[in-house]
């Protein structure tokens, strides 16, 4: 349903639908940076910015690129398309919530954005166009990881802290860099990439056998939420839509991925402030809801739910009623141990006001999910692009104020509540019918996208199609990619001790962004 | 500090009673493989080329597993006769890698106790470091719920530590991609000997679901010495719990 605009040169297409390529007009440069830019200043935000090298290589063409913006007012995303030689002019400097994009262009394909305010490797790899490298370096050595300049501070009493990639706990790898004088934080710069698996390249030609695990494992914490962006995908490209009794149990699935997270991490901030019976329910109480995904998969993170065409495994009445009563026993459990967390005076004196995110700042970045919710900004892809079971049972976005820490713990309270009533309402009543009719064949040449809000924030997919129905392009956001830049945010101006606690707050994923 | 009393006593008692006690697993759960007896059909090799990576051999007309490469999917597609199934065992580790091919009829040989020395310094007190290389966050949970009350590690003497100098061993997870490698392999250096390497999850043991990227590897024993292979993408956290116990003879 997507409506194309020939006057205009502007295509709009709503969440998990596709459109021919062919109907997406490649604009001049300068014209695609106007329409990118009046669509930001008009309230848009960057979805996903991405290359792909053109399909009929041209004189001076190196690259084209995609940018999607998604417009919470209208519903939908608008999508550009311009194509460029080996240099192009940075948008970034208008537009801060592309400064990653851009970055992850000249990487991959090894073109300069010119006036980048920050142009450095986003995860250490070799450009995917040999003998194309935006910073000169020799493109047949794989680039050593952190091997960049560092942003600094000089002057008395300033000294650095750097921490990583191995961290001290079970954590997975990445690289801090603090400028500090005395215990403040001056600067943070967070260099990624430690977990970088290749994923994108691999995927080129798909979808292949092994896509499907591929994608249960982008983050191993959002696989359903990954799993169910990619089925919408195959389905948006098969001109399919998953059966409602499937829609159903993947918004089971993808709320109890979002309870078991948001209940360990109340309790992984309390461990933190070494506030020790919230953190030991909620380790307990997190093992609970990844069982509940296991009585309905097997599998305590959702692997083999969600399958292109509907879901791998249906429940019975049975079933249902037995998880209906489990939820109210562990419903009792996790309200008493968040009632605890938020009611005693010293876990609030530590959570107030630290590492704030202001509301423009927020927005600036493009942060999405709880992040950009706690400071404020109304950012639920559940609420603004529903697809699926969301189109009904949704209408409880919450948002918070302040953008510190206690904000951002307090949503998760507040969605545990919201994403309990959900899964209430859901197991009550599931609709019947079937739980999956195998999608058709892929449609050639065609662009789709789709939208899933995991528990971080939305997860982002884009797959172009060759003549074939095979991926040219595949393109993955993890709600981390947009946030990471809000912590290191966070943590200007505060104390160096702060942050375990800002970084507990966000708990972003380092393979969801690395890929 | 009542109402922490009296939330205390609401939440109850859940440490399990792990090992007395065998874990109560869901009925989905899918534990180690089950090949269906008898011979496979003359000459079929499907099962070779269907494994989207690679799991399955033949053997002498016998089907294997490779519980190293196996993912354990939900809708293996593997064999279309339906010779693979899979059973509610948890128990998965081993001591060596060839002892993860698992063959039609023959049990697993499970993690033997380490050597009599190592036993003696390690089996009362084993300190751990974790390092990810390249998980995707499910392995590393399902270490670090192994913490939580309801496994309480710590009462087998068994625990992550935040340094490898306090390390008696090394814990890896993750498809050990190449930019990790080095990290990785200083956190090993930085390890005082004697030391042990544990490989956890198909990502470790040989690249899972990225098996073939050029950016992962082909599985830890190419790098380091590995003294126990826990496969699973990813482990259930028992399958983890029995591993480590069986390495210091604490179960058998």
């Amino acid at each position: 349903m997507s409506i194309v605009n020939g006057i205009l040169n502007e295509v709009w297409i709503g969440n998990g639908k596709q459109v021919p390529l062919e109907q997406i007009p490649i604009l001049a440069y300068d014209i695609f940076a106007d329409s990118v830019l009046t669509e930001y200043v008009n309230g848009s935000r960057v979805a996903v910015y991405f290359g792909v090298p053109p399909e009929n290589p041209a004189e001076g063409v190196s690259l084209e690129i995609f940018a999607v913006m998604a417009r919470e007012r209208h519903s939908d995303f608008a999508i550009y398309r311009t194509s460029i030689g080996e240099r192009f002019q940075s948008l970034t400097p208008n537009c801060p919530q592309l400064h990653l994009f851009e970055r992850e262009i000249a990487e991959q394909y090894g073109v300069v954005p010119e006036g980048h305010p920050w142009l450095k490797p986003v995860r250490f790899h070799a450009s995917w166009r040999p003998g194309h490298d935006a910073w000169g370096r020799d493109t047949s050595i794989h680039p050593l990881a952190g091997a960049m300049d560092f942003y600094q501070v000089n002057g008395d009493g300033i000294h650095e802290v750097a921490v990583g990639p191995v961290h001290a706990g079970i954590i997975e790898p990445g690289h801090f860099r603090f400028q500090c004088y005395g215990e403040k934080v001056l600067h943070l710069e967070i260099s990624l990439g430690y977990q970088h698996r290749g994923l994108e390249t691999t995927l080129i030609g798909g979808p292949h056998p092994a896509t499907t695990m591929q994608m249960e494992t982008i983050a191993g914490d959002t696989t359903i939420g990954h799993m169910t962006a990619y089925s919408k995908v195959i389905e948006g490209l098969a001109g399919s839509e998953a059966p409602v009794r499937a829609q159903a149990i993947r918004a089971l699935g993808l709320e109890l991925e979002r309870l078991a997270n948001h209940v360990g991490d109340i309790g992984a901030l309390s461990g933190d402030i070494g506030f020790l019976p919230t953190a030991s329910f909620c380790g307990r109480l997190r093992g609970d809801y990844l069982n509940m995904t296991a009585a309905l998969c097997g599998s305590r993170f959702g692997r083999g739910l969600v399958r292109p065409g509907g879901v791998g495994f249906d429940l019975d009445r049975e079933l249902a009623t037995q998880l209906l009563a489990r939820l109210e026993a562990v419903e009792t459990h996790t309200l008493g141990a968040c009632r605890l967390f938020f009611d005693t005076p010293s876990v609030l004196a530590r959570l107030e006001r630290v590492g704030r995110v202001t509301r423009s700042t927020a927005e600036d970045l493009g942060l999405v999910g709880v992040a950009a919710k706690a400071s404020g900004v109304p950012r639920d892809s559940r609420f603004f692009f529903p697809t699926g079971i969301y189109r009904e049972t949704f209408d409880e976005m919450i948002t918070d104020e302040l953008g510190d820490v206690f904000a951002r713990s307090r949503m998760r309270y507040r969605e545990i509540e919201v994403s309990i009533k959900i899964i209430r309402r859901l197991l009550a009543n599931l609709p019947e019918g079937p739980v999956r009719i195998a999608p058709g064949p892929l449609r050639p040449n065609a662009f789709c996208l789709s939208m899933v809000e995991g528990w971080r924030g939305e997860v982002v997919h884009v797959a172009l199609t060759e003549e074939d129905g095979r991926f040219r392009r595949y393109k993955i956001v993890d709600p981390s990619f947009h946030n990471w830049s809000g912590l290191a945010i966070a943590m200007r101006g505060t104390q160096i001790s702060n942050f375990p606690l800002c970084n507990k707050s966000f708990n972003l994923s380092y393979c969801g962004f690395d890929v | 500090m009542l109402r922490v009393i009296a939330e205390r006593y609401r939440q109850g008692s859940w440490t399990g009673k792990f090992p007395t006690q065998e874990p109560c697993l869901p009925a989905r759960f899918r534990g180690l493989p089950i090949i269906a007896p008898g011979e496979c059909p003359d000459g079929c090799r499907e099962c070779m080329d269907l494994c989207p990576f690679g799991a399955c051999k033949l053997r002498d007309g016998q089907m294997t597993i490779d519980l190293g490469i196996c993912l354990f999917c939900a809708d293996c597609p593997a064999c279309t006769q339906g010779k693979i199934g899979f059973s509610a065992d948890y128990r998965l580790a081993v001591r060596r890698r060839e002892a993860l091919q698992l063959h039609g009829g023959q049990p697993l040989a499970l993690a033997e106790p380490l050597a009599p020395d190592l036993r003696r310094l390690f089996g009362r007190s084993l300190k751990l470091r974790q390092v990810s290389a390249g998980g995707c966050n499910a392995c590393e949970a399902d270490c670090n719920v192994l913490g939580t009350l309801v496994f309480d590690l710590g009462r087998f003497g068994i625990q992550f530590v935040a340094s490898p100098r306090h390390a008696d061993g090394i814990l890896v997870t993750g498809c050990l991609t190449e930019n990790m490698r080095s990290a990785l392999l200083a956190t090993y250096e930085a390890i005082p000997t004697p030391k042990i390497v544990i490989a956890v999850g198909a990502c470790a043991i040989g690249g899972g679901p990225f098996r073939g990227s050029s950016e992962a590897g082909q599985g830890l024993d190419a790098l380091l010495p590995v003294d126990l292979f826990i496969p699973g993408c990813p482990p259930q956290p028992y399958t983890i719990l029995d591993g480590l116990l069986r390495l210091l003879g604490k179960r058998g």
